[in-house]
């Protein structure tokens, strides 16, 4: 689960920060695009690289949700018998949404590759190649719609709120959080990770939707 | 004071159970929980009704045995035990919802009273060190520093009492394991079996059917000896290292 959920960290990390190139204009944001395609050629054949993010970053969601479905069903099975009355005491919300917030990023994830990635719909209708095969105005036609906007907004509190818990989870998990002090700084990384990631990706539909980004 | 006790009965462990409810009076403040349930039970009696059968031995806060989820907490509104709980802590006119520890690993025998036993079977997998028997040996002969003493001395208050267990979502014994883990880590005695130790209870935890942690961190709330969060990073470091030197 830890080992997985930081291969995400690190991809979401350097995605975002790709996502920003879009602010520096139609130019560069599709030069980098087309650049990830050729990484490393000609070592590596085309779309080398990307196939082998791919490989890794879908052996990882096997075994993240894997291990999410084995935790739900020892927790299930071990209290057949509900309380009556149950009070959360220290819980933080986001550690007790793991299970329906990564459902709501799969759910996200399947829409976002389709939109994107696999089939390349543009939601706002014309499907015609100059925008589908132009990644700058695949995304600023579709984030010029609010409710794509509000689409990825919601996303994005999915995964902001999935990050501050997993962030600090992973860090336990690791072994790494032996001390009341070593607490409280995994307990800000969960927040910077979560507020920087999630924030970052926010920026890009909301300065299309405003017009900063056309 | 009055109250309106909602309470958890059920004849035994393969009946069905439900919510009965009582009216009590004339309990006092300064009855401890225990006394408030025992007046209740002579009310019972009295009536020729049968008692509310609920674990209690030391009444005094160390042996872990007065197991009750009381309105939705464990051990009730204090940071304590149940028998050092005291009726204060209520008001009069209150519903106190009384229920057993909930988990399939700690059946219910009867009414209120679970069996611990699974604890017991995860220190014999490893939370123990292993000594010859006879005379004390000489306090001193193994030197322990202070800070470690102290460090392991404060995992070592653990009463076993499944506080932990009943307060997670996950029914997942972590806290109560890495107690232990760090406990008789901290110290040169534990040193020899630290890593088989560490694999073999984890083994028999999860064998046993408790659920796995996902640090939400309730345990530790509910802990009446506070033990930290930190033991289960100790357990989780610990556990890695055997696997990396191949326990
Ligand atoms: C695909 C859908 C996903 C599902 C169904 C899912 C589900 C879960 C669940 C149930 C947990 C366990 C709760 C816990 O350990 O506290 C978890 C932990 C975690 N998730 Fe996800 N998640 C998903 C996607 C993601 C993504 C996209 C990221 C990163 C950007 C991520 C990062 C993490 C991290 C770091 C942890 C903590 C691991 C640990 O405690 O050892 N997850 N996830
Ligand atoms: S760790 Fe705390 S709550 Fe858990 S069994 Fe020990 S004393 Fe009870
Ligand atoms: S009866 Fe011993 S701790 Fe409460």
């Amino acid at each position: 689960m830890a080992a997985s959920g930081i291969v995400f960290v690190l991809f979401v990390l350097v995605h975002m920060y790709g996502n920003l190139k879009a602010f520096s204009g139609e130019v560069a944001f599709n030069e980098y695009a087309h650049h990830l395609r050729i990484f490393g050629e000609p070592m590596l054949p085309e779309n080398g690289l990307l196939w082998i993010i791919r490989i890794v970053l879908l052996v990882s969601l096997v075994a993240h949700v894997g291990s999410a479905v084995a935790l739900m069903r020892r927790a299930r099975a071990q209290r057949p018998v509900k309380y009556q009355v149950k009070r959360n005491n220290a819980s933080s919300l986001s550690s007790r949404t793991m299970r329906w917030g990564g459902l709501t990023l799969f759910v996200f994830l399947i829409w976002h590759l389709l939109n994107f990635t696999i089939v390349k719909i543009n939601p706002a209708g014309d499907q015609s190649a100059d925008i589908t095969e132009n990644p700058y105005r695949l995304m600023v036609s579709s984030f010029d719609l609010w409710w794509m906007t509000l689409i990825y907004l919601v996303a994005m509190l999915a995964l902001g709120f999935h990050l501050h818990h997993g962030t600090y989870s992973a860090l336990q998990t690791l072994g790494w959080v032996n001390s009341a002090s070593a607490r409280a700084k995994a307990k800000i990384a969960g927040w910077v990770i979560a507020i920087v990631i999630a924030g970052g990706f926010s920026l890009v539909p909301l300065a299309v939707l405003f017009g900063v980004i056309d | 004071m009055n109250l309106t006790l909602k309470i958890w009965r059920q004849a035994s462990s393969s009946a069905p159970g439900g919510i009965h409810t009582y009216q009590l009076g004339g309990v006092s403040e300064d009855m401890s929980f225990l006394e408030m349930l025992d007046l209740l039970n002579e009310e019972l009696v009295t009536k020729g009704e049968e008692p509310v059968a609920f674990d209690s031995d030391c009444r005094e806060g160390i042996c872990g045995m007065c197991s009750l989820m009381i309105n939705g907490q464990a051990h009730g509104p204090e940071v304590t035990t149940t028998c050092q709980l005291h009726m204060r802590s209520f008001k009069d006119g209150d519903t106190i919802t009384i229920e057993p520890w909930r988990a399939s690993t700690f059946p219910v025998i009867k009414d209120l009273i679970v069996d611990r036993s699974a604890f017991d079977r995860i220190i014999q997998s490893g939370g123990y060190i292993s000594a010859n028997t006879g005379s004390a040996p000489e306090a001193n002969s193994v030197p322990a520093p202070r800070d470690k003493a102290m460090h392991a001395f404060n995992a070592a208050t653990c009463i076993g009492c499944g506080a932990c267990v009943a307060a997670c979502p996950n029914g997942s014994a972590s806290l109560f394991m890495g107690a232990k883990i760090t406990h008789l880590g901290d110290l040169p005695q534990g040193q020899p079996e630290r890593y088989s130790r560490v694999v073999g209870m984890v083994a028999q935890h999860d064998h046993e059917g408790f659920g796995g942690c996902t640090n939400i961190g309730e345990c530790t709330a509910a802990c009446p000896k506070g033990i930290p969060l930190d033991v289960i990073s100790q357990l989780n470091k610990d556990l890695r290292t055997a696997m990396v030197h191949g326990f």
